[in-house]
């Protein structure tokens, strides 16, 4: 049996979700209007790649393009209009 | 000490899961291996095993439950019948995929329809390419032992193990058996310690997760190559098995074969029957014999086909048929087996004994009748016949 | 090797009756096989159980179709039943009836093998006070076929009715008593 395959598929390491680059899939992509940001971080918890970076006392950084899939969620649920999503290709 | 005692198929598994003294027990009653649950549920409530045992709603969750509880470290039996089978086939595939090592008891019953409650072999034949290890009993000795030595099997070769023994023929005659002392199976069987299981604190894994084009093949490339390992691993456990009771089990079992010219291969309770036949044709001067798989899964090929080579008529039977307009499962596989090993001797095929239809020695006789007209003529006029059956 | 079919309708206990005879041949040392045949289970319905008794290992597992002895459990399937199909010649037949001897040697036509009655019903009416003919019968058998002498019987069924009615001693006497009439009060030959 070859290493790369553990045993029947089980995932025996955690956090490895970091090595799969979801924003490979992408098309559009999320721009943060740091003007219009009130740092509420609603689009961090919406955020299913958890890839909306900040700071520890909850200060938006932007988004983590690696791992961004251009869903739009973010863009979506902002208050502010504070996030505007843009073509990839 | 073995313990010398009279006890029914189902009462001798029933105590063979007792000292085995799973974690878990999941069970949905159905006819003929039902006494199984009714009798482990009365020692779980009397206190006599820590068993959990989970009553489910149906056969598939019966065997799903199975499979939550041994992904998450336990030992896991099960016991069903027929429809039951049949009904847990979609996780008896994810139970082999996953490769946990399940004990599933089937006492064989036909499958419908017509309805009806007798043995054949039908259910286990029908899940013979799930990836389950299958033993077959030839009566409740065979059927308690097995139940005990699957234990260990399927734990060192990480793949579930179904064992099989004649609906009602086994599972409630009442006959004699020496049982194992119940320290004895405990220290033979020994503590289950899983690398890895779900439970462990010490560690977060996930079991069960999709495989695309990139990886599929090579997951069920590895189900398979378990299957090829298990026959060593099945060696292995009998062989501590007969250390301790003296009772010798190998992949197959040959009576009167080494010398034989006519000879069949046959699964379960019958083949004892066709010894008393064999016995009456040595009387006679002829030289019959047979051959009794107890692995089917995996299917010991090589070996089998190599004790078969003398023959010069051989008959594969079937308590099973395969509506594939050719023949029985049993013989598919062997007659194929021999192809490859360029064995070239008259075989014929007999499907026999469906829906309990009883199997006399007289029957058995026919066959090797059969087989004494094609070894002198060399001419085999059809190749699957039925035995007994009105036309 | 013996080989006894017990002809009853179902739920009169043929087949306890067949495994007693099993455990009590089991605990003189014996191979035994009892099983029953399984139809549709209904009550009333007439209905087969075996039993094979060796001094070696008994492989064969196929229903019994040339017994050495039959078992009628009840006389009223003289006549609706084949009773005495492939019994040995040399073999015998145990009625259970509260008829003449005379009159049951007849009604099963020309068998030339040994004919045997008991009261079974009676025994257990007048013991138990209940119409349990089982223990009754499995007298009669042991007495007809020797698989062990009445010394052998006795105790051995004192031990397992102290295992099956350790909740009831008070049946354990009754029960006794009527082994020990059927065992004498068995006719024929």
């Amino acid at each position: 049996m070859s290493k790369k395959f553990s045993l029947a598929g089980m995932i025996t390491k955690d956090g490895n979700s970091l090595d799969l680059k979801t924003g490979d899939w992408r098309i559009r992509y999320p721009v943060h209007l740091k003007e219009k940001c009130k740092h509420c971080m609603l689009c961090v918890v919406y955020c299913p790649e958890d890839c909306i970076r900040h700071t520890e006392d909850a200060k938006l950084l932007g988004m983590d393009l690696q791992y961004c899939k251009g869903c739009g969620v973010c863009a979506k649920v902002c208050p502010f209009d504070a996030i505007e999503m843009k073509s990839d290709v | 000490m073995a313990i010398r005692e009279r006890l029914s198929g189902n009462e001798a598994v029933a105590t063979a899961m007792k000292q085995i003294n799973p974690d878990v027990v999941a069970a949905y009653p159905i006819t003929p291996s039902t006494e199984i649950p009714q009798y482990f549920s009365n020692f779980v409530a009397n206190g006599t095993v820590s068993t959990e045992f989970i009553p489910v709603e149906s056969e598939h969750s019966a065997m799903s439950a199975c499979i939550g509880a041994s992904a998450a470290g336990g030992r896991v039996m099960t016991a069903t019948s027929s429809q039951g089978l049949a009904y847990m086939w979609e996780m008896l595939n994810i139970a082999a995929g996953m490769r946990l090592p399940i004990i599933l008891i089937d006492a064989n019953r036909a499958i419908s329809a017509p309805i009806n409650i007798h043995n054949d072999h039908s259910d286990s034949m029908g899940a013979r390419d799930t990836g389950f290890i299958q033993l077959y009993c030839e009566n409740n000795q065979e059927a308690y032992d097995n139940t005990i030595m699957a234990v260990k099997i399927a734990e060192r070769a990480k793949l579930p193990v179904m064992v099989c023994y004649d609906g009602f023929i086994t599972s409630h005659s009442v006959e004699n058996i020496l049982l194992m002392e119940d320290e004895e199976v405990k220290n033979f069987i020994g503590e289950y310690t899983p690398e890895e299981y779900l439970l462990n604190p010490d560690r977060n894994i996930s079991m069960g997760p999709l495989a695309l084009q990139d990886s599929f093949f090579e997951f069920r490339k590895q189900l398979a190559d378990a299957m090829v390992e298990s026959k060593e691993i099945i060696k292995e456990v009998s062989s501590e098995f007969a250390k301790v009771t003296g009772r010798n089990y190998g992949l197959y079992e040959k009576y009167m074969l080494d010398d034989a010219e006519v000879g069949i291969v046959i699964l379960n309770s019958s083949a004892g029957t066709a010894k008393d036949t064999v016995d009456e044709l040595r009387a006679k001067g002829v030289k019959a014999g047979l051959l009794k798989p107890r692995a089917f899964r995996p299917l010991p090929y090589v070996e089998i086909t190599n004790e078969l080579k003398n023959l010069k008529a051989l008959a594969i039977m079937d308590k099973a048929d395969s509506i594939n307009a050719y023949s029985g499962p049993l013989f598919s596989e062997i007659t194929s087996a021999m192809y490859t090993a360029k064995l070239d001797i008259p075989t014929i095929n007999y499907v026999y004994g469906l829906g309990g239809r009883d199997v006399k020695t007289d029957d058995i006789l026919t066959v090797y009748e059969k087989l004494l007209q094609i070894a002198s003529s060399g001419k085999i006029d059809q190749v699957k016949h039925y035995l007994n059956v009105e036309e | 090797m013996i080989e006894i079919r017990w002809h009853g309708r179902g739920g009169q206990g043929a087949k306890t009756a067949s495994l007693l005879l099993a455990d009590a041949a089991f605990n003189t040392g014996k191979f035994i096989q009892g099983f029953p045949e399984y139809g549709p289970e209904r009550m009333g319905a007439p209905m087969t159980a075996y039993n094979r008794i060796s001094e070696t290992e008994i492989r064969i597992h196929s229903n019994v179709y040339e017994p050495d002895y039959v078992v009628v459990v009840d006389d009223s399937l003289i006549g609706a039943v084949d009773l005495l199909k492939g019994l040995k010649e040399g073999g015998a037949v145990l009625v259970n009836t509260a008829e003449n001897i005379e009159k049951i040697r007849e009604k099963l036509g020309n068998f030339k093998g040994r004919v045997y009655t008991i009261d079974a019903s009676k025994i257990s009416n007048e013991c138990l006070k209940a119409n349990y003919p089982n223990t009754s019968l499995l007298a009669a058998i042991v007495n007809i076929t020797k698989i062990m002498n009445k010394e052998d019987l006795l105790e051995n069924m004192l031990e397992s009715f102290k295992h099956k009615f350790s909740r009831k001693p008070e049946v354990i006497e009754p029960n006794m008593q009527a082994i020990k009439r059927a065992y004498d009060e068995v006719i024929g030959g």
